[in-house]
């Protein structure tokens, strides 16, 4: 009955209990303390569905169909980084597809390749990678895409996808074309939790870069051809 | 006349660091929220009527309209609820812009707040934008700090705490009330209407859930009043919208355009298809908005005008794709992405989009039929409308469109079928 | 030319809307569901996820129809089993609209494509909603050629429940009732989209799941079989029938449960004259469609192998042996009619009795053996408590308080009541009141009960035997208990649990008398009520009148044809008294039935009593502790193979009549009858019928002259020694029962036994949690896991059983101060 206790210390429970603070109403923290608990294990495990039920006085069950309804909630150790490569139609049009190829089969071993949610090396090793095939991640502009760690990696090719994961294997942590400087799985579920860095650390991960070219595209175009919207006229003339 | 490209809501993105609350000040950040605070509510609510600011999400729904089923008491708590679980494929508008302006999202959560009595409202972003909450995060934080949130703000009187609330991959969360039983901790599965969120929202209490364009659009809109909103876009669909420009073409990206725009002035944008190779087909709004052609250059891309053309606007994500893409193939691509997102509630949606992805799947091995087409086809019709939501509605839109203006390249893959059928078989492969 | 017949507008009753349906106009009340009002005409629509009893959902979309509201088609069809009839809608149904009739079948076949085609094997086949209605409403080849979603086959979801996820439709019934109905929120939906399914804590796919079971975590619930009997496939099926028998095998039976004073409704369906299964009967003012496990699964008892079949009468070397009905009645008639015209001879039953044996017993004691020594009451009882029974409950209907004047209720105080585990079915009202009523729930008690809990009620704790003080304190401590219950309908549910404890049923009758508040006694066992009803007690005659009365004496012998004045004026003796005197030698002999020992105030001395008393007669189903002592052991039937009537709390008769019909078997009137004329006696109860018709005539002859005896007795203060703990015990639902033997199934469902008690307490006496502990008194001590609860300091709670009897154990129930330390004894 008190296995989570073993797995989740002091700190977790205070964290849920401020997670919990945050809402008029308990179980809205499921979600976060989901995040939360992968955090702490690097994915949902039995002890975590039992912390969380404690934490909301919900039955495990009620626990379990919300831990399975949710794609991001890892129910299998995961690897340091989580690599989303984006196979939806756009994404797989441009590339995503042979890209998300590529990775499984230069992630995988003897010539089997890994699979969806699985991990290549050890779970929660440095260098260690779980694969999986992401639906759309809203950045269809910068096709093919994928994450790292929900950190953005744009205009992927076979080649830069490769690099990317080969930099990984090797423990290092490669800047995000769009996002904070990389961390890790657990690290960045803590955030997704609703639990950031210090403040020096998190201003610079605030200030990570977000706009890439494309973003900007329209209004830079606007601005070279002079294009507005409409003045707004005088506030007197406003409505009301 | 408008400009062809008019940035209301992107205006700031060029900005070095236009997500801090400093840039935004200096660019005009928060001066509606102190205008909107001194009127009554009832205006606040008038102005965004008047306006004709209509629901960004896809859905078209009048805000204002949204918003005047409020209660006017406040006999119980009433919740802002933003949706920010943008999912839709194709459609990447709301993310750049809460990475880029998320003041202007906040200020729009005050003064939507205030108009619908309010004094707790929710971001509930898709969990997978982790930049995206970190800024939204950050802008939250500041804006404690300046007094545009807590108690008493400005010195109004009105208090509102905003919570940003990650989601944990669902693409179904993006519906509105399977987004509030995620919120209140639950599967993300749609709830039954009525009663509609205005009456028993969140916490079964009267509850308003916007889209993050929507509500990023009402400082503006205070700012510049309804005429100014209205000097863009149509009668019926007025104001700037961003087209999310992706795909075969030279230069994809978020383009802010009166609504109305066709896609042949947005491929002009945008330098045109890419490489020069021709135009196939193209989505004016997501997946979920059926499939349109080349014959549909010169569709206005407002509400009206996508539905004239057998389409929706949906999220004006323009996918285009050009004449290297099979239809049958992202048709399946699509089909396997609602299968997977089905939320399993009802049975026409879990069943049907089982079942039509496998067909497609054969089809695209080329092991189809033409009966397939026609089963396909009576499939969707037995979904259509017949779904608990409308994520079964969506799913069959790439479908019935792939299908009314391609058909030819489903049966190509059944006739070569059929020709790998008649070859005889040769004497001893049974053995 | 045709003349246009004259218009004659309807009129529309308030509260009522008018709507045309196929073309048919019909009224319907506001807020009716449109798939019901179709089924008022006779038009049914399919469904699955629909249940009338569940809030709606919308889930399976089976119930399309075609729905036009003011003059507009609504653009897609509708479900109608969620939109409710409006005034001018114009509905078109599967039988007028190809639409409707289109969108049918496409569900149904969407449905049907992952279903498997297991008919032939699964226990649903016959009795199947899904098959049934794809016969009506499929088409008869399916266009799915793709590859089936397949699961491993029937995953045990509880001991009990068997789950095969192959076969489910997703309907939620099943999860929809143990959230909203049961409050056991154990089976859920997991996964989502086609993978999406139903299971528990333990079947999701979540690593180490599968390998760990911590406490609770399997579909535990009282209730799970009615799951079972809602599921519109053979997705959920029991491990007690699952392949026993095909439905158009089994004939079935309407009955009633005997299992407690609910009263439930069923149906009891057997084949070649064995009880197969038991489903919950519909009946909506009892037992709505709902059975509690115990009702549903446990009949098996009636079929053990050691069931006592013939008379046994005990020979020369000590031992029982078998003997003809002549020689066993012989012998106990001979035994009964020495100890008549000796000492004197008693009469206890017990809780498994029907209103005509209770009545049987009842004319046994008073005419045969001349004495008013009869007790009904196999438990803790007290003189304070027959004053109540005799001014509070006897002959009150359901007119009084009722399943339905609780769902009406403002307020409802339970007191010395642990609903779910005594009264599960009220448990269930109550829970409804609350949940969709707004019924305010109130719980005299210890902790914070399952019962509380779920029925969202408040406890106001107070020590073990401190609940007489608790009722008396409302007035000052409680004013919002107190305002709710001056309010009109409010509901005191006091349970027999009271009588142990001294002034609890007068604390009861002042707060009812100050409130207004109704009080209605919930008794455990589902005979209690009946045997009241036809005076199987020390002090009244059946019908309620004082024993004491001379004009309702006389009655009475109008009635039985008996001389004026031979019927004993002076009360008998209670259960403990009886049995005192019996080991004293102040009685002779001891007339017992359906009683167990272990159940009585002081077991040791019970059994002590028993064999000391100078003669035995048991009429018993099957060997007991009782019969251990017998000296003549009469066989009597189960409730399958009799006729009779069960009093529930309410005091609602509940007739049945014989499922197994010719097994020989004899209900306890008729034995009694034939012992009787045996004694020279005639009591008129060969049949139930005609014990009914006697009971019927005899009460109306003695009329409902209440005892006038106002209930008083004062709480005792009971010292809590130094170093001590007070104890606080009620039986769970499912235990070693005797009726509940030969389950296996159901019984591992069971609460696990464990002691409870505050984390304060357990630090103070050295107990862990986690670990065991042992409370102890004079007479022995009792061993059990520790689980941490808001009880009082210094007060432990123990089930009754676990499954040893506590009284037993201790020679101390419900009150009593016992030692508590850590660790096994």
């Amino acid at each position: 009955m008190t296995e989570s206790t073993e797995v989740f210390d002091a700190d977790s429970h205070v964290k849920a209990a401020e997670i919990i603070g945050r809402y008029p109403e308990s179980r809205s923290a499921l979600l976060p303390l989901l995040h939360l608990v992968q955090s702490v294990q690097g994915y949902v495990s039995q002890e975590g569905i039992t912390f969380c039920a404690e934490q909301l006085d919900l039955s495990e069950a009620e626990v379990s169909a919300v831990a399975t309804f949710y794609t991001m909630y890892k129910r299998r150790p995961c690897g340091e980084h989580l690599v989303s490569v984006c196979t939806n139609t756009l994404c797989a049009a441009m590339g995503g597809d042979a890209i998300y190829a590529k990775l499984a089969e230069h992630l995988g071993e003897n010539g089997t390749p890994l699979g969806h949610e699985q991990t290549a090396g050890t779970p929660g090793e440095t260098g260690s990678i779980t694969l999986e095939h992401a639906e759309c991640l809203a950045a269809c502009d910068l096709a093919p895409v994928l994450q790292v760690n929900y950190e953005y990696f744009d205009n992927q090719t076979e080649q830069s996808a490769v690099e990317l994961v080969d930099a990984l294997r090797k423990g290092e942590r490669p800047q995000p074309t769009r996002g904070a400087p990389l961390t890790d799985l657990k690290s960045v579920e803590l955030q997704l939790a609703g639990f950031f860095p210090d403040e020096e650390q998190f201003t610079t991960d605030v200030d990570g870069p977000s706009a890439a070219e494309e973003t900007l595209r329209g209004a830079r175009l606007a601005q070279e051809r002079g294009w507005v919207a409409p003045a707004m006229r005088d506030e007197e003339a406003n409505h009301g | 006349m408008a400009d062809p490209i008019t940035p209301v809501l992107t205006k700031r993105w060029l900005s070095p660091n236009s997500w801090r609350l400093s840039t935004y000040e200096q660019l005009e950040g928060y001066t509606a929220v102190k205008k909107a605070l001194k009127k009554p509510q009832e205006q606040i609510v008038a102005l965004i009527k008047d306006a004709g600011l209509r629901g960004r999400g896809g859905a078209g729904f009048p805000a204002g309209v949204k918003w005047s089923f409020m209660p006017q008491n406040e006999d119980k708590p009433h919740y802002l609820v933003i949706n920010a679980d943008e999912g839709e494929p194709g459609t990447c508008k709301d993310i750049p812009l809460m990475m880029a302006d998320p003041h202007s999202l906040i200020e729009g959560c005050i003064i939507a707040s205030y108009a619908i009595r309010a004094h707790h409202c929710f971001i509930y972003v898709r969990g997978e934008v982790l930049h995206c909450i970190r800024r939204l995060q950050a802008a939250v934080r500041e804006a404690y700090d300046a007094g545009y949130l807590g108690k008493d703000i400005l010195g109004s009187g009105f208090d509102l705490d905003i919570v940003v609330h990650a989601g944990a991959g669902a693409y179904i969360c993006g519906e509105e009330t399977a987004l509030l039983d995620s919120l209140e901790g639950r599967r993300g599965q749609p709830r039954l209407k009525p009663p509609f969120p205005a009456a028993a929202g969140l916490y079964a209490k009267p509850t308003t859930v916007n889209n993050v364009e929507t509500i990023a659009s009402v400082p503006f809109i205070v700012n510049g009043g309804s005429d100014w909103f209205r000097e863009m876009g149509s009668e019926k669909s007025p104001g700037p919208k961003i087209y999310s420009v992706s795909g075969h073409v030279e230069r994809p990206g978020q383009y802010e355009a009166p609504l109305g725009t066709t896609l042949r002035e947005l491929l002009e944008l945008a330098g045109g298809m890419k490489d020069g190779v021709p135009l196939k087909f193209w989505t004016p709004g997501g997946s979920s908005t059926p499939l349109l052609t080349a014959d549909h250059l010169d569709v206005p891309l407002d509400f009206e005008g996508a539905a004239e053309a057998g389409s929706m606007l949906g999220t004006t994500a323009i996918m285009v794709f050009n004449e290297t893409v099979s239809v049958p193939w992202a048709v399946m691509k699509w089909t396997q992405f609602y299968e997977h997102e089905s939320c399993g509630k009802c049975t026409p949606c879990r069943e049907g989009t089982f079942w039509l992805a496998q067909v497609l799947e054969r089809m695209v091995e080329g092991r189809g039929t033409e009966e397939d087409i026609d089963t396909m086809l009576d499939v969707c019709d037995n979904i259509l409308g017949r779904s608990f939501c409308a994520l079964g509605d969506g799913a069959v839109s790439p479908i019935e469109s792939g299908i009314k203006y391609f058909r030819d390249e489903f049966l190509a893959l059944c006739e070569d079928n059929k020709a790998k059928q008649s070859e005889p078989e040769l004497v001893g492969t049974t053995a | 030319m045709t003349i246009a017949p004259e218009e004659t507008e309807t009129e529309v009753p308030e509260g009522h809307v008018k709507l045309v349906v196929d073309g048919e106009e019909v009224i319907a009340p506001q807020g009716e569901l449109l798939i019901r009002t179709a089924e008022r005409l006779g038009t049914v629509i399919p469904r699955f996820c629909d249940h009338p009893l569940l809030d709606p959902a919308g889930a399976c979309r089976q119930c399309l129809v075609e729905v036009e509201m003011n003059g507009r088609p609504m653009p897609k069809p509708q479900a109608s089993c969620t939109i409710t009839v409006a005034d001018g809608m114009v509905v078109k149904t599967q039988r007028t609209s190809s639409v409707a009739e289109k969108a049918q079948e496409g569900v149904m076949e969407l449905l049907l494509i992952n279903h498997p085609l297991d008919c032939p094997i699964c226990d649903k086949g016959g009795e199947c909603p899904l098959q049934n209605q794809a016969m009506a409403h499929g088409r008869s080849t399916s266009r799915f050629v793709d590859t089936k979603r397949t699961f491993p086959k029937p995953l045990p979801i509880s001991s009990q429940v068997l789950l095969d996820r192959e076969r489910c439709v997703l309907c939620q019934r099943c999860t929809r009732f143990s959230e909203q109905i049961a409050g056991d929120p154990f089976i859920e939906l997991l996964e989502r989209g086609v993978h999406q399914q139903i299971g528990t804590a333990e079947t999701a796919d979540v690593l180490d799941m599968a390998s760990k079971t911590s406490s609770g975590k399997p579909f535990q619930s009282y209730f799970a079989g009615n799951t079972i009997q809602i599921c519109p496939v053979g997705a959920l099926t029991s491990a007690q029938y699952r392949f026993r028998s095909r439905p158009f095998d089994l004939v079935s039976s309407p009955s009633v449960c005997e299992h407690c004073s609910s009263g439930c409704a069923m149906r009891t369906d057997f084949r070649r004259g064995k009880v197969m299964r038991r489903l919950a009967g519909d009946d909506p003012d009892v037992n709505e469609e709902w059975l509690c496990d115990k009702g549903r699964f446990a009949f098996r008892y009636a079929t053990a192998k050691d069931r006592i079949r013939k008379p046994l009468v005990r020979d020369d070397s000590g031992e029982l042996v078998e003997a003809s009905w002549t020689e066993a009645l012989r012998r106990a008639a001979d035994a009964l009619v020495a100890a008549r015209d000796g000492n004197g001879a008693g009469v206890l039953t017990g809780g498994r009795l029907t209103l005509e044996d209770a009545y049987a017993y009842g004319k046994f004691a008073r005419i045969a053996l001349r004495s008013n020594d009869i007790d009904f009451r196999a438990r803790p009882h007290s003189a304070e408590e027959l004053d109540f029974l005799a001014a509070s409950v006897v002959t009150t209907t359901p007119e009084h308080v009722s399943y339905a004047s609780i769902e009406r209720a403002p307020a409802v105080l339970c007191v010395a009541f642990e609903p779910e585990d005594e009264s599960p079915i009220v448990f269930l009202r109550l829970r409804k009141a609350a949940r969709d009523k707004g019924t305010k729930v109130f719980h005299i008690g210890q902790w914070t009960t399952t019962s509380v809990r779920k029925t969202f009620g408040e406890l106001l704790a107070c020590p073990p035997g401190g609940e007489a003080a608790a009722v008396d304190g409302i007035a000052d401590h409680a004013k919002d208990l107190d305002a709710a219950l001056s309010s009109e309908g409010a509901v005191v549910l006091v349970g027999d649990r009271a009588a142990e404890v001294p002034g609890l049923f007068a604390a009861v009758t002042r707060l009812a008398e100050r409130t207004g508040a109704r009080v209605a006694w919930v008794p455990r066992r589902a005979g209690d009520r009946a045997a009241l009803e036809a005076g199987a007690v020390p002090t009244l005659l059946p019908g309620g009148a004082p024993v004491t009365d001379a004009d309702a004496r006389r009655a009475a012998e109008t009635s039985w044809g008996l001389d004026a004045s031979t019927l004993p004026a002076e009360p008998g003796r209670d259960t403990a008294a009886m049995l005192a005197a019996a080991a004293s030698g102040e009685l002779d002999a001891l007339v017992v039935a359906g009683v167990d020992p272990d159940d009585l105030p002081d077991p040791a001395a019970a059994r002590d009593a028993l064999a000391m008393a100078g003669f035995v007669l048991s009429l018993e189903m099957r060997p007991s502790a009782v019969t251990e002592h017998a000296d003549v052991v009469l066989p009597i039937a189960p409730v399958d193979e009799k006729t009779g009537t069960f009093v529930d709390w309410e005091g609602r008769e509940r007739p049945f009549t014989v499922t197994l019909d010719g097994t020989g078997a004899l209900p306890d009137c008729r034995v009694l009858d034939t012992l009787a004329v045996e004694m020279d006696a005639d009591l008129f109860t060969q049949t139930a019928r005609s014990a009914y018709a006697d009971y019927d005539r005899t009460r109306a002859g003695t009329g409902t002259r209440r005892a006038a005896d106002a209930v008083t007795a004062t709480a005792t203060a009971t010292e809590t020694p130094d170093g001590t703990v007070r104890l606080a015990t009620w039986r769970q639902l499912i235990d070693n029962a005797s009726l509940q033997v030969e389950e296996p199934h159901m019984a591992d469902t069971a609460r696990r036994p464990v002691l409870r008690l505050s984390r304060g307490t357990a630090e103070r006496h050295g107990v862990t949690a986690g670990e065991q502990a042992t409370i102890s008194t004079e007479r022995g001590a009792l061993t059990l896991p520790v689980e941490f609860a808001d009880l009082p300091d210094d007060v432990v709670w123990a089930p009754a059983r676990s499954p040893e009897s506590i009284r037993s154990a201790l020679g101390a129930g419900h009150g009593a101060s016992v030692t508590l330390s850590g660790g096994a004894r």
